[in-house]
């Protein structure tokens, strides 16, 4: 801010201000229009001060460079008060010469003030909605391809789908409204619901946090080894996501006729007398898909892992060397992890959503439904209901409760996220 | 570094004449401890490493990626199984005679279909490649702005994209079909490629990295004079390529994955992944032309992997950076 702007709009602030305190002896109307005045820029007209076409075609051709900066707004801004303020000052020097005197002697406590209260309105300026949008049109321009289509083919779809969960859907007729009847009936008619609902919650308890972990560690030891070997490496571990043929491996491993090699193996050591169930006896098909999945699990997070190690600052090691960092496992919690947090809290959310949404492997090894419904979850009862009876309405409801509970845990594991490296 | 300091205190007397400058002592001192330790670390190859941990974890590393290889191994092995060796029971995993066979049986197939081979090719080429690129650089222009500028309504657009994920798209799917016909883009490319582009997952794991780069990054460039998007082109991509080719590897596999049984009816529009599949449920008639295609379906995406996953490299450059 220059200063002869500044004092002269002290002069001219200080002035008013003046006339209403010092000077008792004029008009209550005059000090009432001067009160007006000089209040305006700050306080009293905040919508015509928001507004940026009031400030005149300077301002218009600034606010419509998106690169618009503070100071080109602070001189607008000043240059407007001194425009609007001189002629006051003239008007009232004339009216109030005594007033004008007295404020002389304080002018520079009355500037600093008044500075503040530039520096205020222009905060307040940049915080006004329509500014700060016309600001960032740059961002707004290159978000839009993306939100465009998001609205189009995720939001405007997840919003008919909940709509549709208090509907009857067959998908042949029309939706009949049934109000909360689907969700009353899920909660409090559905045993089979709450049997997929226990075991996807064990799913989510048990296999979460132990890929989750399994991920990041296989990461970690994969991004010792030189480029070429960890290329080779992170492939071998992320095969079994990127083949797709889980089912064919496992359905082999868990035959049920003593061929299976998992059979084979446990009576060739003498474990067991004779061959075990597994995808056939309820006890044992929860445990065996807990490892199926754990096995299929090192996929979208783990890859983000790897990348995420790629980004950390390798001058950070060196730095916690000094600070007495001694082994590698310091090492990983002090620096390795804090340094990537992002990439943390990006698995956390990618493990969520598979843990909660595991149905293929339960469909394709125990079969939908499973024996004794000992291998349903949220997604195979909810696949029962949208693929196989039609139950468009109801199948909406589960995947809402779904979401819900997953959007829960979500804050949850952010909240602990956050604590990691302290 | 040594003989630059040298030479500094030689020519500083000289130019400032009578002045008198001491001898930066005190100052060199924390830079020589930390030039000795980079000097002993760089011998030791690595800090904080032990020789027993190094055992204990690539010892981990062999007996589960054993484990993790199966299905690799399993594909591989298949695909050369002769006829008798398929059908074999109990299955074994390794094959004894391998053969080609399996391969010229479904090459064999493939060139009495009734669309020409090379037009699923040609539609998977523009519905694999369109949606893989589009989606890492739609996805990547919108992160950035979520990532570094502040603006109205960025927490709200952000948490839409993660909250998303976690919809089951099982419920979507009718509701989407029922947009996509709305917008008369059913039976044509762009009904599987303008949905690929707006994946929440895309834009997510994009924005995670772009909020590791340091701001003064962007600054300078800034006060030099760039607009947002060169920045966004030459300075925010180049540094964020692990993350890129991560996610190009994620909806390359997604992209392949996908039949377009849903939205395409006319048997020329459809990608190879369709009529793969159509071979593989052949059945027992076509057991081995089906392994093969097993293997096929699983190489495409494992090539395009390794060539992605053999450039995620360091890339972070912020050792000049001082925040």
């Amino acid at each position: 801010m220059s200063n002869p702007k500044d004092i002269r709009d002290a002069l001219a602030n200080a002035k008013n201000a003046e006339t209403e305190t010092l000077t008792g002896d004029y008009d209550v109307d005059d000090i009432v229009i001067d009160d007006d005045d000089t209040e305006l820029p700050e306080i009293g007209d905040d919508e015509e001060e928001d507004d940026l076409a009031s400030y005149g075609p300077d301002t218009e051709e600034l606010s419509s460079d998106a690169e618009e900066d503070a100071d080109e707004l602070l001189s607008a801004v000043v240059e407007k008060k001194i425009a609007e303020d001189e002629e006051k000052a003239e008007a009232e020097a004339a009216a109030a010469p005594i007033a004008y005197r007295a404020t002389d002697p304080s002018r520079t406590t009355r500037e600093a003030a008044l500075s503040a209260v530039a520096n205020d309105e222009i905060a307040k300026k940049q915080r006004t909605l329509r500014y700060r949008i016309k600001r960032n049109k740059a961002s707004y321009v290159m978000m839009a391809p993306y939100f465009i289509l998001f609205f189009c083919f995720t939001v405007l779809p997840v919003l008919m789908s909940i709509a549709l969960s208090f509907t009857y859907f067959n998908m042949l007729e029309m939706p009949k409204f049934n109000g909360w009847s689907n969700y009353t009936k899920l909660f409090l008619n559905d045993d089979i619901f709450m049997i997929s609902l226990k075991n996807t919650l064990i799913f989510a308890v048990v296999t979460g946090p132990i890929s989750y972990i399994l991920c990041l560690l296989f990461a970690w030891i994969i991004n010792e080894f030189r480029p070429k070997v960890r290329t080779f490496l992170t492939l071998i571990f992320y095969a079994p996501s990127i083949c797709g043929n889980a089912y064919m491996v496992w359905s082999l491993i868990l035959s049920s006729d003593r061929y299976g090699y998992l059979n084979g193996l446990l009576l060739k050591l003498g474990f067991i007398n004779e061959q075990k169930l597994w995808m056939q006896d309820a006890n044992l098909i929860l445990p065996c898909l807990i490892v199926v999945q754990l096995w299929l699990s090192l996929g979208t997070g783990f890859l983000s892992f790897i990348a995420g190690l790629q980004t950390v600052d390798k001058s950070l090691y060196e730095a916690a060397a000094l600070d007495g960092v001694k082994n590698r496992w310091q090492e990983l919690w002090y620096v390795t992890l804090p340094a990537m947090k992002p990439q943390l809290m990006f698995g956390a959310v990618m493990q969520i959503t598979q843990s909660f949404a595991v149905a293929d492997i339960s469909i394709q090894l125990a079969g939908n439904p499973s024996v004794n419904y000992a291998g349903a979850t949220v997604v195979t009862h909810l696949l029962d209901y949208g693929s196989t009876r039609f139950d468009m309405g109801y199948a909406s409801a589960i995947a809402t409760v779904l979401f819900l509970l997953m959007v829960g845990t979500n804050k949850l594991v952010q909240k602990l996220l956050r604590r990691v490296g302290e | 570094m040594i003989v630059a300091r040298k030479k500094d205190v030689v020519v500083q007397p000289l130019t400032h004449g009578a002045v008198v400058i001491p001898p930066p002592v005190p100052d060199a001192d924390p830079d020589a401890k930390v030039r000795e330790l980079m000097k002993k670390t760089y011998k030791e190859k690595k800090l904080n490493r032990s020789v027993a941990g190094n055992g204990l974890l690539f010892g981990i590393m062999i007996i589960c990626g054993i484990f993790m290889s199966l299905p690799l191994v399993m594909i591989i092995n298949n695909a050369l199984k002769p006829l008798d060796e398929i059908f074999q029971y109990p299955p074994a995993i390794f094959v004894k005679n391998p053969t080609l066979e399996n391969f010229t049986d479904l090459f064999n197939v493939m060139s009495d279909s009734w669309v020409p081979f090379s037009r699923y090719i040609l539609n998977t080429i523009i519905i694999t490649g369109l949606g893989t690129f589009g989606h890492v650089i739609v996805a990547s222009l919108a992160a950035y702005p979520l990532a570094k500028h502040d603006f109205p309504g960025k927490k709200i657009l952000f948490n839409m994209v993660v909250l998303s994920m976690m919809f089951s798209w099982t419920v979507t799917q009718i509701p989407n079909y029922m947009i996509i016909s709305w917008l008369h883009i059913n039976n044509t490319y762009l009904a599987l490629i303008l949905p690929a582009w707006q994946y929440g997952m895309g834009l997510y794991l994009m924005k995670q990295f772009m909020e590791q780069l340091p701001t003064s990054l962007m600054e300078s460039a800034r006060l030099d004079g760039a607009s947002e998007y060169r920045i966004f082109w030459s300075i925010v991509m180049p540094n964020v390529k692990p993350a890129w080719l991560t996610l190009a590897i994620f909806q390359f596999q997604q992209m392949w994955g996908n039949t377009g049984s849903m939205f395409l009816r006319d048997e020329q529009l459809k990608p190879l992944q369709f009529a793969l599949q159509q071979i593989a449920a052949g059945g027992t008639a076509r057991a081995g032309a089906s392994a093969a295609v097993t293997f096929i379906i699983a190489a495409v995406p494992i090539i395009f992997f390794l060539a992605c996953q053999s450039n995620v490299l360091e890339t972070m450059t912020t050792s000049g950076m001082k925040e």
